[in-house]
């Protein structure tokens, strides 16, 4: 993004890292459900949906 | 050289001043008053070496500006090796240079993303704004931009003669495919400041336009993110002006300074290295020039025990010696500063019933091209 950055760690980078062009959303949620297993599925779902709302917000991301 | 008194972070960005010459000959241009001539210019293979030092500094983005920066022959080059640097690429242009052919070209070297200058929203404001004709041309680019896929900003400079056109500037933005707009008052350094008089705008303008944006941001949201620069003569503290003095950036001159910002070299008694002398890595993190203003043991009362200090780093200062006549002291445009009452002078004189008279003869003082 022009002028500023992400810091991107953990969770959000695995994110990003899929937004490719290629993932669904429903992909990136079900494969980072799968690495985040301890986790509640319903809640990693909500988190996702989130940070991508965000970035989109920020223009830093398209849905196709 | 001195010993670091603080260890820095890294920069992340480098903004790469590539040329000064210019199509345009703006009367608010950032570029200093002297400025440097294209035989002095930096060669392609010192640029590569520089994008390289900067990506291994861990510098993310580099800023292609200028003057115009494709008025570099070589800019594909540059854009290829500053590319496989790893560094993320932003061309700031005025557009005037380019031609379909030519933007594909530019989109097949690597560019991340396009920057277009705007003098106004009529031909006749960037007409008289830029001394040349070029708005048409910019509307052209526009259009090319819509099939292509890359990043797009809009930039538009504001102030006392095109804040009436506020409304027309977001609707050419919203006819393109610009995500992100800038609509950045004029700061008064360089050319800015030789002509600030007849660019500062009154309360009752500044005002409007705030109220303007607000209401273009929540009606364009998750569509266009609109961002505004204030003129910070009417700020009640001052901008962390390029968020600190050697914290995040670092600008290099056509002919290979580098700077902490674009206005430092009209602060006196500071030695600014040379990128064919020293290493990036070695100018950031130990030369003076850098050293200078880092940190706080520079500061003077009220800068030095206010609790904003690590908010707005004492302000800007060039804009400190510019009004106070002391780069170390606080910004004059704080209201806790002791010299405010020359900024405030400067604003009764601009709010001044009389002053739009006054402004009607032809007095800009228009940037020259270098030889």
């Amino acid at each position: 993004m022009p002028e500023r950055a992400l810091r991107l760690n953990g969770p959000s980078l695995e994110i990003v890292e899929r937004c490719d062009g290629k993932h669904t959303v429903q992909q990136i949620i079900s494969e980072l459900q799968q690495l985040y297993a301890k986790a509640e599925p319903k809640k990693v779902e909500t988190d996702i949906l989130g940070y991508l709302t965000l970035l989109h917000e920020q223009r830093a991301l398209d849905f196709a | 050289m001195n010993s670091a008194p603080a260890t820095p972070t890294n920069p992340l960005a480098l903004i790469a001043e590539l040329t000064h010459r210019c199509p345009l000959h703006c009367v608010y241009c950032s570029n200093p008053l002297e400025l440097q001539s294209r035989a002095s210019e930096l060669d392609t293979p010192t640029w590569s070496r520089v994008f390289q030092e900067a990506a291994d500094l861990g510098v993310l983005q580099a800023d292609f500006t200028g003057g115009e920066p494709l008025a570099r022959t070589d800019i594909l080059d540059l854009l290829r090796t500053a590319r496989a640097a790893g560094l993320y690429i932003n061309l700031i242009t005025s557009g005037l240079p380019l031609d379909e052919a030519k933007l594909d070209a530019l989109l097949a070297a690597g560019l991340d993303h396009f920057q277009l200058s705007f003098q106004g929203a009529r031909e006749e404001t960037a007409a008289e704004i830029s001394n040349t004709k070029s708005h048409a041309q910019k509307l052209r680019v526009l259009e090319w931009l819509k099939s292509r896929r890359v990043a797009v900003t809009l930039n538009f400079v504001i102030h006392r003669h095109n804040l009436d056109q506020l409304a027309e500037m977001l609707a050419i933005a919203e006819s393109s495919s610009a995500t992100r707009v800038e609509f950045a008052h004029v700061q008064y350094y360089g050319w800015a400041f030789a002509n600030r008089e007849r660019l500062l705008p009154t309360r009752q303008q500044l005002a409007n336009s705030i109220e303007f944006f607000k209401r273009a941001q929540e009606r364009l949201a998750g569509k266009i993110r609109i961002e505004y620069v204030v003129p910070d003569y009417y700020a009640k503290y001052p901008k962390p002006c390029m968020g600190g003095w050697g914290r995040k950036l670092m600008l290099i001159t056509p002919t290979g300074e580098a700077l902490p910002c674009h206005a430092a070299k009209i602060i006196p008694g500071l030695h600014f290295e040379n990128v064919k002398d020293r290493s990036l890595r070695e100018i950031w993190t130990v030369s003076d020039s850098f050293q200078k203003f880092r940190g706080e043991a520079w500061m003077q009362e009220p800068c030095k025990s206010c609790e904003r200090r690590e908010l707005d780093f004492g302000g800007c200062r060039c804009q400190a010696l510019l009004l106070a006549g002391d780069a170390s002291a606080t910004d004059p445009v704080c209201s806790l500063a002791p010299t405010r009452a020359k900024v405030d002078i400067i604003l009764e004189a601009a709010n001044q019933p009389s002053a739009p008279a006054s402004l009607t003869t032809p007095a800009w003082r228009y940037r020259p091209n270098p030889t």
